[in-house]
């Protein structure tokens, strides 16, 4: 897990702008030379510019969380929390694929989700269940798509939860299945709900996302979801019985 | 029903539980009609395996009728005589379809914890800690068998129970540590630990074409199986092992060396005080006596095998002689399935009778002082099989 209090990548500004910034502060650090204290300002100004051109970072951009630069990533955020895990499945990438892409699948292998209804081709309806039994719903569109390779997906503006997430499909070598690998990106609002939503990712989202991705692959290798909830046992006992619930 | 449940250190009750029910597709639910104690049951009876909980049915070792059977099962049918290895398999993962059945990537729903610990998990395992599973275990009158038709195997002969009980851990266990070991003709082989595991690696040993085997152990009676086996014996309390091993082989030192003890070695000497005063002090969580004395002894070139029970932690472990040596190290949990048939096939041929590893035949009501007398390897115990009434 990383929590990104800074840019991934430090390019903001469009390569056009740049050129822009590139010239006009050259032109306007050069025109600063002969004008004394009035220069001066140019010259500042002149140069900041043409760090902003050489460089491709944009202070006000930046605290704006405005961004020029096209992105090559399938997460449009930057801030937040990012989390990452993989698993390999003993299956073609195709079959994978459109389980997946069938979004009203993954509450059957994701914990926390409760269900997912797709709106239409792109956008679908989320909820999921936190701790204490809240729900929480959000409205996410597909954003990237290259079908059996990649789906990337964010949450709409105006959502209790300001997330993004991809997942890629890889043959892997050797006939070894496919490997699936998931980024998820999270920014919870501050305050209460801010809390509460972080604490229904967990404090460790990577080893959630990896035990999610654990009962995908049991689901689509074997036909089922490994579980002893519901076998008998003797009596617990008052303690334990307290530590369970404590855990659950 | 009736099971045996853990309750903490040595302290096993039998109690009135609900019966099992299907919960997955592949499911069957088994009338048990014979089980038995593992040796690496009492790891769990002396508290060395982590992650029980009060109230857990425990036991690996069981066979019996199908009562029913999940919606997705096909090879299984009501009525079936089936034998459950210990592993629990999904038949579909990787691991399955290399045989590999022991590092099943499906069965354990706690694959994170164990994966937290070990950096991956293998298979579930019956009633072996929640740590692989928390499955409810077969020494109960009921069990619930994930996958009923990947693992186990249906006995349609005329053979007993007690013939074909053992092919759900034991003599798999004890046949995949003497196959580990690679025997060429005329090689040697030692065997550390003569209880069950070590009783069936060692005519395993001799079925795959060793010339001698030596058994080592300092109990009477489990020495006494061990000759009856063709071993040499060699008692631990009385004689110094690596002289002994060194002398009896020419100097080479034991081609293979198969260490059926694991984690709670007996020992004497400083040695043994020094890993017992660690372990009570959980400086370390295993007691590796037997592992050092058989990279040891082990001549170069040579394997050491690794059937007993490992879980955690151990020290002053001789690497630079594993490595000087050019050891090779095999080890694991047993790939069950892929040995009932050729096991079964071997009994049926007569050539062996796995039967006669079995000292007390008891009930399931008995489990607690079955337990206790195992564990104290008092009244010339090797092996207790329960009947469920």
């Amino acid at each position: 897990m990383e929590v990104i209090r800074h840019h991934l990548s430090t390019v903001n500004v469009h390569p056009v702008e740049r050129w822009i910034s590139v010239l006009g502060g050259g032109a306007l650090t050069l025109s600063g030379l002969s004008r004394g204290r009035d220069g001066m300002l140019r010259m500042v100004t002149g140069a900041a510019m043409l760090q902003r051109g050489i460089t491709g970072h944009c202070h006000a951009y930046e605290i704006l969380g405005v961004r020029t630069a096209p992105s090559h990533v399938t997460l449009p955020y930057e801030l937040g929390v990012r989390a990452r895990a993989s698993v390999t499945i003993n299956s073609p990438r195709e079959p994978i694929y459109k389980f997946w892409r069938d979004f009203e699948n993954l509450p059957r292998f994701m914990r926390h989700l409760v269900s997912v209804e797709p709106s239409d081709g792109q956008r679908s309806h989320w909820v999921a269940r936190g701790p204490g039994n809240r729900q929480v719903q959000w409205d996410a569109e597909i954003i990237n798509e290259i079908p059996n390779e990649l789906i990337g997906w964010q949450s709409l503006p105006g959502s209790d939860v300001d997330s993004a997430g991809s997942v890629r499909f890889r043959e892997a070598p050797g006939q070894r299945g496919t490997e699936v690998r998931v980024e998820l990106q999270y920014n919870p609002p501050a305050g209460v709900v801010g809390a509460y939503i972080a604490r229904m990712f967990g404090r460790e989202p990577e080893q959630e996302i990896a035990a999610d991705l654990g009962r995908l692959k049991q689901f689509l290798e074997s036909g089922e979801v490994a579980t002893t909830e519901g076998q008998p046992h003797g009596p617990r006992g008052r303690v334990a019985v307290a530590v369970e619930e404590a855990i659950a | 029903m009736r099971a045996a449940c853990w309750y903490g250190n040595r302290d096993i009750r039998v109690e009135t539980v609900p019966d099992p029910e299907i919960l997955n597709p592949h499911d069957v639910i088994v009338r048990i009609t014979l089980t038995a104690i593992c040796g690496s049951d009492l790891h769990i009876y002396n508290g060395f395996i982590p992650g029980m909980q009060r109230g857990d049915i425990i036991g690996h070792e069981f066979m019996g009728e199908v009562v029913e059977a999940g919606s997705a099962v096909r090879r299984l049918k009501k009525g079936d005589r089936i034998v459950v290895p210990f592993t629990i398999c999904c038949g579909e993962c990787y691991f399955c379809q290399t045989k590999q059945w022991s590092l099943c990537d499906n069965t354990n729903p706690n694959a994170p914890l164990l994966t937290k610990l070990y950096g991956a998990s293998g298979a579930g395992l019956f009633g072996y800690s929640h740590l692989y599973g928390g499955y409810a275990g077969g020494q109960a009158e009921y069990a619930r068998v994930p996958f009923g038709d990947v693992g186990p195997i249906v006995i349609e002969n005329g053979l007993s129970d007690e013939q074909v009980l053992f092919l759900s851990d034991i003599f798999p266990t004890g046949y995949m540590a003497a196959q580990n070991c690679n025997i060429q003709p005329g090689d040697v082989v030692a065997v550390w630990g003569c209880g069950p595991v070590g009783q069936f690696a060692i005519r395993s040993a001799y079925m795959l074409g060793a010339d001698r085997v030596i058994a080592i152990d300092n109990i009477p009676e489990r020495l006494e199986l061990a000759k009856q086996a063709n071993a040499e014996t060699l008692d631990y309390k009385s004689k110094d092992i690596l002289v002994e091993l060194n002398h009896l082989t020419g100097g080479r030192g034991p081609d293979s060396c198969i260490d059926a003890v694991g984690m709670e070695a007996h020992g004497n000497g400083l040695e043994h005080a020094y890993d017992r005063t660690k372990q009570a002090l959980m400086l370390e969580t295993d007691r590796p006596g037997v592992l050092r004395k058989a990279i040891k002894a082990c001549r170069k070139g040579g394997t050491v095998s690794i059937p007993g029970v490992y879980g955690g932690f151990i020290d002053k472990v001789p690497i630079g002689a594993a490595f000087a040596k050019g050891l090779t190290l095999k080890m694991g949990q047993t790939h069950a399935p892929r040995y009932l048939r050729p096991l079964l096939e071997l009994i049926d041929r007569g050539e062996i009778d796995p039967s006669f590893v079995i000292s007390h035949r008891m009930t399931l009501e008995e489990a607690p002082a079955a337990y206790e007398m195992f564990n104290r390897r008092s009244d010339g115990c090797t092996k207790v099989v329960m009947r469920p009434n």
